[in-house]
């Protein structure tokens, strides 16, 4: 993926205000947010609850729809599309990692990770082949036939990365990624997102966890809808911030 | 997507819970067994009138007299039906005994001039409370009847064993009989063969037994082999005497002419008793049109039961679409979470689609066999037909209560927004 040369930004917000209910009970939940997101980047989006990052994701991931401003997302504006267009561009562009895995229950972690392929026409075998090998990145090869009850927590979220990544798509979208994991796990899927963004992918995680961003390259720090800072933590080009941090850590 | 993906999601939504959808499949399959069951009792019950109809004989129609006054057995007339006289004078003796049928009638009805639709006729006279004794052994005869060779066609008689009476037995005035198997078995015991050639004493009057006639069966409690054929003439000079006919049969030449056959014999019959429609001395009997008045109510009472049977499914696809409704509300976060990744509408309609229709389709296949095993037993008295059609119609209509009763659940489920349905716990 020679990401960096592309020209265009993956993520292009200009104006996006999100609002709730009417009148005297209307509520800004995004209040007027510009943002660029290159190609490479490594995103957090921080901020409390309430502050209009949950929102901000929905918007990005194009599960709802901004009130106002615009959005484009790999150079194609996404506004007022039909509910199947939307759907299309989901499948295509975007990589959803949630919280809480939301793995679909009694259906192996291959099948899971074939699904995206599925619902985008591809053949069987074809399919077979590419989610094996996106489990073969988060490194869980031999539990491809297992069921996600039967998988612990870390391993449920990596099965959700390599989902995520099977597609090819140009932005990986998470939210809260590590909520529900303990250190171990956080660390194993904080480290899965290092490698991902080394090998050149767009990552925007959405988290209120200070030690979860400051593994990106980049934080924007949300408060009432609106942008407070963005702060460059690390080169677009360069390599993400984990594997240096940890290596302090280790010395 | 492909279907063949759909349907893999389908069969998985359905198998991850057992009992339910055995339970809402058993509500589709009592709704075909019951259609297909129900159907079958009402078409094997118009089976068993047509069938006992249709023994009486086919394309038949039965002349009788209608008169209360007793028929006299006086008089020596000659009958002239098979004879050589068949040039007997047409109003002979009928202005006497206007109300009755006698032999003339019946040669009458023979002419293929005035009567073309008559294939056959055959006068019937009766003799009654014979008793029949052989060797030991003796029977009351249920029905003793004396015609011509010509009424074993018309009642559709054949000969099992040795041969039927002819026209010169008949001419000869030859004291012959044809046996019922009823008749025959008591008799002479055993299968009732032995007796075929022996002589047989009716009321002390001897005749000699030709054959033994095929068995009719029953219906109901009437014994239709408890009888015994002999030419007429032998038995007007034996039992009955020379009265009047008890009934003239007339055979129509196909079932498609019996009304037509019935109207040339009542103009005949009108002719030579100077009588009009209204009052008319004699009657007849067309077993066909019987046959197509009992059609037809069974026809109604088929219906009644199908209905019945056909709300039994209905309430079975109310089943359906209320566990879909409970599927779709328990699954809103698997639907969110398949249209983040990309799922379309059409692949959530289909996928919950395929799992109602699977329901229904499994439902209906059990209920299709339940149904067929059913209907192999006696219910109510009724041997059960099973109609092609309400096979055919019960398990086209459980698939289509499913994809109706499925349509309103799937269509919720893919029009869920996936925020929504994925903040859904």
């Amino acid at each position: 993926m020679s990401a960096a040369a592309a020209p265009r930004p993956v993520i292009e917000l200009t104006g996006v205000t999100k609002t709730y209910g009417t009148g005297d009970t209307v509520v800004h939940a995004v209040a007027g947010v510009d943002l660029v997101v290159e190609r490479g980047d490594y995103v957090a989006v921080m901020g409390a609850s309430g502050s209009g990052k949950s929102t901000l994701m929905n918007i990005i991931g194009c599960l709802d729809a901004p009130t106002r401003g615009r959005y484009r997302l790999d150079g194609v504006d996404v506004r007022r599309r039909a509910e199947a267009t939307l759907s299309r561009i989901r499948n295509r562009k975007i990589g959803f990692i949630f919280q809480n895995f939301n793995l679909i229950p009694r259906t192996s972690a291959l099948r899971n990770v074939e699904l995206p392929l599925a619902y985008a026409g591809i053949g069987a075998a074809d399919r077979r082949e590419r989610a094996l090998e996106a489990l073969a990145r988060v490194g869980l090869t031999d539990r491809a036939g297992h069921l996600p009850s039967q998988l612990s927590g870390g391993q449920q979220q990596r099965v959700a990365v390599a989902r995520a990544i099977v597609t090819n798509p140009v932005l990986l979208l998470a939210d809260e990624p590590t909520g529900a994991l303990d250190s171990h796990s956080t660390e194993d899927v904080l480290a899965l997102f290092d490698q991902l963004s080394l090998a050149g992918r767009t990552l925007v995680v959405i988290t209120h966890e200070a030690d979860v961003a400051r593994r990106a390259k980049r934080i924007v720090r949300m408060r009432d809808g609106l942008i407070l800072s963005d702060e460059r933590v690390a080169p677009l080009a360069g390599e993400p911030v984990g594997p240096r941090a940890q290596a302090e850590l280790a010395s | 997507m492909n279907i063949g993906e759909s349907t893999r999601f389908a069969v998985q939504g359905v198998t991850s819970n057992k009992m339910r959808s055995a339970l809402t499949t058993l509500g589709i399959l009592i709704g075909v067994a019951a259609v297909i069951i129900l159907v079958a009792v009402g078409t094997g019950s118009s089976k068993a009138v047509a069938d006992s109809i249709s023994r009486l004989g086919s394309n038949t129609l039965t002349v009788s007299s209608s008169s209360t006054t007793g028929g006299g057995r006086g008089g020596p007339r000659q009958p002239a039906v098979g004879g050589a006289g068949a040039t007997a004078s047409p109003n002979s003796g009928t202005k006497t005994r206007a109300n009755q049928l006698t032999m003339a009638d019946a040669q009458a009805l023979t002419d293929k001039a005035a009567a073309p639709d008559v294939l056959g006729v055959a006068p019937v006279v009766s003799a009654s409370s014979v008793t029949a004794t052989y060797s030991g052994a003796s029977h009351s005869v249920g029905t003793f009847t004396g015609s011509t060779s010509t009424y074993l066609l018309i009642d559709n008689d054949t000969v099992a064993t040795g041969s039927p009476f002819t026209d010169t037995d008949y001419s000869e005035h030859r004291r012959v009989a044809l046996l019922g198997v009823t008749v025959a078995k008591d008799l002479a015991g055993g299968d009732g063969t032995s007796i075929v050639g022996k002589t047989v004493a009716f009321n002390g009057k001897q005749f000699t037994v030709l054959g033994i006639l095929t068995a009719k069966g029953s219906t109901g409690p009437q014994d239709q082999d408890d009888r015994v054929v002999a030419p007429a003439t032998a038995v007007q000079d034996t039992l009955a005497g020379y009265g009047s006919l008890s009934s003239i049969s007339v055979k129509a030449a196909s079932s498609s002419t019996t009304s037509a056959a019935q109207s040339e014999v009542e103009a005949i019959l009108d002719g030579r008793h100077h009588v009009t429609a209204a009052d008319r001395d004699y009657s007849v009997f067309n077993s066909a049109a019987l046959l197509s008045a009992a059609t037809s109510s069974n026809a109604t009472f088929t219906v009644l039961l199908g209905a019945v049977a056909a709300i039994s499914l209905l309430v079975g696809g109310i089943g359906v679409m209320n566990i879909m409704l409970v599927t779709v509300t328990e699954r809103t976060r698997e639907i969110g979470i398949r249209k983040a990744i990309g799922a379309g509408k059409g692949d959530i309609v289909s996928q919950f689609l395929l799992e109602a229709v699977m329901l229904s389709l499994f439902g209906g296949i059990v209920g299709v066999v339940a149904g067929l095993i059913g209907s192999r037993f006696t219910i109510v008295g009724v041997q059960p037909v099973v109609a092609p059609y309400s096979v055919v119609l019960a398990f086209g209509v459980a698939i289509a209560v499913g994809l109706f009763f499925g349509l309103y659940p799937a269509n919720r489920a893919a029009t869920l927004r996936p925020i929504d349905a994925l903040r859904h716990e």
